[in-house]
């Protein structure tokens, strides 16, 4: 730059200059702008008029340009819960409403969801087309919203999340009580009984809740702890059954089988261990803790159903 | 007025400089406070109780701004995956807003409800441990420090000076009663604003902790009320679309 290399336009006195001087020698080529940019750049300028015409621009006072630009949208009217078409002036919420409009009026979905709407259960998991297009709708909704707590593939995390992937179910594994829980969340619960029942109580109950599925022999304790149990001392069978196989309207475990959803008992090495674990959630209970939000108003009843179908299949319960 | 004078006049050009660049921002922004119908008319949007607001500050003490945005945009896949799209209705009390265009985690704008308390709770305290493919930073501390409370009522009084709607003076409170219903307008009395939080932070027991109040409570609280003030069942979809 700083040399004195001119070209030869330059050099030859062929480009003027702006015609000032500064500090005495200092002057300035007067090099115009080639006539395409020159051209291109009125172009845009007169391509901003016309965007005012078309789209949303200047504000006015209290309001703004609207523009005349149109959107064509198709949406089910609320009230009447019928197929609307209609329109509104050019925004990106109109926008993104054609293209849910579109989406849900793609044939393929909407034949799909108007049979799977309509059919039960029983004829849903009956028909191969049905159940396919519940897995690849299902699969999505699943990960959006319910992957966070059962984790990616329903397994859930002991003491804290069902896993819902065995044919154990807290609150009912048919479709339509899986479609409650969906719909109106549950809310886990159990007393506590460190002010009912004395330590050595307790322990008794313990040891009789670990006999029952085959985790620790009968002995003179599990058979007082039964009585605890069956009795109004303690008196779990209320919740837990008399057959201690658990109560789903009351979200009651199933104590007779291995599947521990609360107590982490399996990774327990000794019956001491497994009893400890154990007494420390009959002692406190459960409370506050075990919450399965409600979905409705989340998510729409279609999805909600297809949810159930989906959660239904992944059990053991197919 | 000459070239030359302005070019020779540094002070003269920064006062120019500044004069024409502000335009730009003058027109994209005043407008915004003149037009009527920037804020939809929405019912159920409150300002936040004592002790979300608690668990707002928390929020932006921990930078969760940072990685997560409050703010849903009307694409079909936000609208997916996070739900209905924000409403600027729904951000009218926040000062600072929440909204933002960097996501390395997901939009929070709609997770209140999504998740039980206890999930929240185990997630902040250990994230991998709910989500293994998460890379957010471990907050276990919220669970063991006591929240101080102390200055919510100057808080509340800071935002009041904003435009937020919390009360001092009985006309005020009254004026809030029949704007919001007795039960959020209590919440809203500057007066109570400890009584409320400590109320609170103890009924419903967001960090599993009976008896103490500490920053995991205020935080659930808060994240738990996110996006969900609107019932959006009660609207036309159309109805949003008359406003942009």
């Amino acid at each position: 730059m700083s040399d004195n290399k001119l070209n030869a336009a330059q050099q030859s006195g062929a480009v003027q200059t702006t015609g000032h001087a500064w500090d005495g020698d200092l002057q300035e080529y007067n090099n115009p702008l080639p006539r395409w940019w020159l051209w291109c750049f009125y172009g845009t300028v007169v391509f901003s008029v016309l965007y005012w015409f078309i789209y949303p621009s200047w504000p006015v006072g209290q309001t703004w340009l609207k523009g005349f630009g149109k959107v064509d949208y198709t949406i089910i009217d609320k009230k009447t819960n019928k197929v609307e078409e209609r329109e509104e002036r050019w925004n990106t919420r109109a926008l993104l409403l054609a293209d849910l409009g579109e989406a849900a009026n793609s044939e393929q979905r909407k034949a799909m969801l108007a049979k799977v709407r309509v059919a039960s259960y029983d004829q849903i998991v009956k028909d191969p087309k049905m159940m396919e297009f519940v897995r690849s709708v299902g699969k999505g909704l699943f990960g959006d919203n319910c992957a966070a707590c059962h984790g990616r593939g329903g397994q859930g995390v002991v003491g804290m999340y069902p896993n819902l992937t065995d044919d154990d179910w807290l609150w009912g594994g048919s479709m339509d009580k899986i479609h409650e829980t969906l719909v109106r969340g549950r809310q886990g619960f159990m007393p506590a009984f460190e002010a009912v029942l004395k330590p050595e109580q307790l322990d008794d109950v313990a040891e009789y809740v670990l006999a029952l599925s085959g985790e620790a022999k009968p002995s003179p304790a599990s058979e007082r702890g039964k009585e605890i149990f069956q009795g109004q001392t303690g008196g779990c069978y209320y919740c837990h059954g008399a057959d201690a196989k658990g109560v789903s309207s009351q979200g009651a475990a199933n104590l007779t089988d291995k599947i521990w959803t609360i107590a982490d008992v399996p990774a327990q090495k000794t019956l001491e261990d497994k009893k400890a674990v154990l007494k420390t959630f009959i002692a406190n209970g459960v409370n506050n803790t075990r919450t399965m939000p409600a979905w409705k108003g989340r998510l729409n009843d279609d999805d909600i159903k297809l949810l159930a179908v989906y959660v239904h299949q992944l059990g053991g319960a197919r | 007025m000459r070239h030359e004078q302005v070019e020779t006049n540094s002070a003269l050009m920064l006062l120019l400089i500044l004069a024409v660049i502000s335009v730009g921002g003058l027109v994209e922004i005043v407008p915004l406070f003149s037009i009527n119908e920037t804020i939809e008319k929405v019912d159920g949007v409150r300002p936040n109780t004592p002790l979300e607001l608690r668990g707002r500050d928390i929020y932006i003490r921990e930078g969760c701004y940072l990685c997560h945005s409050q703010m849903i945009r009307p694409f079909r896949d936000e609208w997916l995956r996070y739900g209905h799209y924000s409403l600027a209705a729904e951000s009218q009390y926040d000062h600072p807003f929440q909204w933002g265009s960097k996501r390395t985690g997901p939009d929070l704008a709609r997770v209140g409800g999504k998740y039980s308390n206890q999930w929240h709770v185990q997630h902040m305290k250990a994230p991998r441990s709910v989500v293994p493919q998460s890379i957010m930073p471990n907050y276990p501390w919220l669970l063991t420090t006591d929240l101080d409370y102390s200055s919510v009522a100057d808080r509340m009084r800071a935002l009041r000076v904003t435009g937020v709607p919390y009360s001092l003076t009985q006309q005020e409170y009254d004026a809030n009663v029949k704007r919001f219903g007795p039960a959020v307008a209590d919440q809203l009395d500057i007066n109570k604003a400890e009584d409320n939080l400590l109320k609170e932070a103890r009924d419903k027991n967001f960090d599993g902790i009976p008896g103490q109040v500490t920053e995991m409570d205020a935080m659930v609280a808060y994240l738990q009320s996110l996006g969900t003030m609107v019932d959006f069942t009660k609207y036309d979809e159309g109805y949003f679309a008359t406003f942009r």
